[in-house]
């Protein structure tokens, strides 16, 4: 028997999903509870980052004058590195300050607590400092959690309890993923003053830049660099694949060491501060690394359910976690209402996801992943290819220039033209 | 990469330094991680390289230490060596650990 003054659904983690998810059903009229480990909701939690907006916007629609949004991301910029050079592809647009399609950089410490606010002042409950160590389970069904000696009841439970989900992984849910299907980030705020960012970026004020690295950030190994503009601050990581992170030599803290003093980025922090440290888990494995999403009493939304995308010049995740535990949250209210909150009553999930950009998405570069972990060309090779090619090209120092032809031809021959008709195609099938 | 790193470049990173400026309530005495008594090297080392706080070390002598204090609860040890290394993982108590004041 459900115990009378449970709750009709239990959000385990206060982040982008649950946070979204505690919002959308308080708005329902329902009654929520969101359990958070840290002391407030972000406190836990790094990104990159940027957010892309459309998910969020559906949920909050005054988000972008209302939120702790950092700078509108009107700078795409992914560069291959190598030792000494970049080569970049740098696109600028006002397009892409588009109402609807437009992106921003986030820090989620403030942004996070934002939307436990909003989900607070729809009416749900949000507790902070506590952490659920477990489910209560019977008979197969997820009937709330416990938390210490605490245990607490609730017609649906969703966890939303991050990329480490001990919770859906003690539900046999998900199989830890194996090496080579995450990646460790790790990230430094630098603090600068806002004008210093907007002169060194080229962006009106207000606006931002977004830039991957790939080659030398990661000295070689699968992964790659990022770098975001906040308002007056920039986050400056690298993410390495765990299995090739492994196999190396760097740690992944030296890589972040020595991309920042890398001859391309250095002048970029210069005089900056440094003033947080931060690392996380990314789970890259995309389509194929999927969980079981629901069950009875239970869903599975954002990082948990591993609803990420790594395609080298974009990353997302955070607008898929909104969309995730805005769709839970739907799925848990017909569920609710219906009085079935079986496996069953809860499979709608899916389906929504199945219907939206989520699984979309996520199915249409369902074979980048090993595409990209296994082109380590990518990541040693091409970059260094190209930046020969560029200074053959650019360089001009009294000694006779050779045809763009040869040069061509000399600069690609040591990975094969063959290979690397191969590879674009490869690429190319995978994107 | 076929290029050596020039020494200049590749200064030893000093992450006591970078995680000195965090907020962190350490919960003393009282590890959310705890090792295997015993594990091989090569798994260890793995941790070495992997994890971004850089908790996993030897000392000139060879002898591996780990402390968990300084701990970004990120999970790299967890995905690379439970089970080899790692016996247990766990998260901290509810209010203690890293709290990120930017993330």
């Amino acid at each position: 028997m459900m115990d009378e003054d449970a709750f009709d659904v239990l959000v385990v983690g206060g982040g982008v999903a649950g946070c979204a998810a505690a919002y959308e059903l308080a708005k329902a009229g329902k009654s929520v509870l969101l359990i958070e480990r840290g002391t407030f909701c972000g406190s836990k939690n790094m990104t990159g980052g940027r957010v892309y907006i459309h998910a969020f916007e559906k949920i909050w629609p005054d988000i972008e004058e209302a939120a702790p949004l950092e700078r509108k991301v009107t700078h795409e910029r992914v560069s291959m590195l190598s030792r000494d050079s970049a080569v970049a592809i740098d696109f600028t647009s006002t397009q892409l300050a588009r109402s609807g399609a437009d992106s921003y950089t986030v820090l989620r410490s403030s942004f996070d607590q934002w939307m436990a606010e909003q989900a607070e002042a729809a009416g749900a409950q949000v507790v902070c400092g506590i952490r659920v160590d477990d489910l209560i389970v019977r008979e197969g069904r997820v009937c709330g959690v416990i938390a210490g000696d605490d245990e607490l009841e609730a017609r649906v439970t969703i966890l939303a309890d991050g990329v480490n989900s001990l919770l859906a992984e003690k539900l046999g849910y998900i199989q830890k993923p194996a090496p080579h299907q995450v990646a460790v980030g790790c990230k430094e705020i630098i603090e600068l003053p806002s004008g210093t960012i907007e002169d060194r970026f080229q962006c009106a004020s207000g606006e931002g830049a977004a830039c991957l690295f790939v080659g030398d950030a990661t000295h070689g190994r699968v992964g790659g660099g990022f770098l975001y503009t906040n308002r007056d601050s920039i986050s400056l990581g690298v993410v390495a694949t765990l299995s090739h992170l492994a196999d190396g030599s760097t740690s992944v803290a030296q890589m972040m060491e020595d991309m920042k003093r890398h001859p391309v980025i250095a002048p970029l922090v210069a005089g900056g501060e440094m003033v947080e440290y931060s690392g996380h888990v990314v789970p890259e494995g995309g389509y194929g690394l999927l969980p079981k999403l629901s069950g009875d009493g239970v869903l599975v939304v954002g990082d948990a359910a591993m609803l990420c995308i790594n395609l080298g010049y974009m990353v997302r995740g955070m607008d898929f976690a909104a969309a995730s535990g805005e769709m839970a949250a739907l799925t848990a209210i017909e569920a609710i209402d219906a009085g079935d909150v079986s496996e069953e009553g809860l499979a709608g999930y899916r389906r929504r996801l199945e219907d939206s950009f989520v699984l979309k998405d996520l199915e249409t570069f369902r074979y980048f992943p090993s595409f990209m972990e296994n082109c380590t060309r990518l990541f040693d090779g091409y970059p260094d290819m190209v930046r020969d090619i560029m200074l053959g090209m650019f360089t001009v120092d009294g000694t006779p220039t050779e045809h763009v032809k040869p040069l061509l031809k000399s600069c690609v021959s040591e990975i094969g033209m063959w290979q690397v008709f191969k590879d674009v195609r490869g690429g190319l099938k995978a994107l | 990469m076929s290029e050596e790193y020039p020494e200049s470049l590749s200064a030893s990173v000093n992450l006591e330094d970078k995680l000195g400026v965090n907020k962190y309530e350490v919960d003393e005495g009282n590890p959310h991680i705890v090792l295997l008594e015993d594990f091989p090297d090569a798994e260890f080392d793995k941790l070495i390289i992997a994890c971004p706080a850089g908790l996993y070390k030897r000392d000139a002598e060879g002898v591996a230490s780990f402390d968990c204090a300084g701990c970004l609860e990120c999970g790299t040890c967890r995905y690379l060596c439970e089970g080899t290394v790692i016996a247990e993982w766990g998260y901290p108590q509810g209010t203690m650990g890293i709290e990120y004041r930017f993330g």
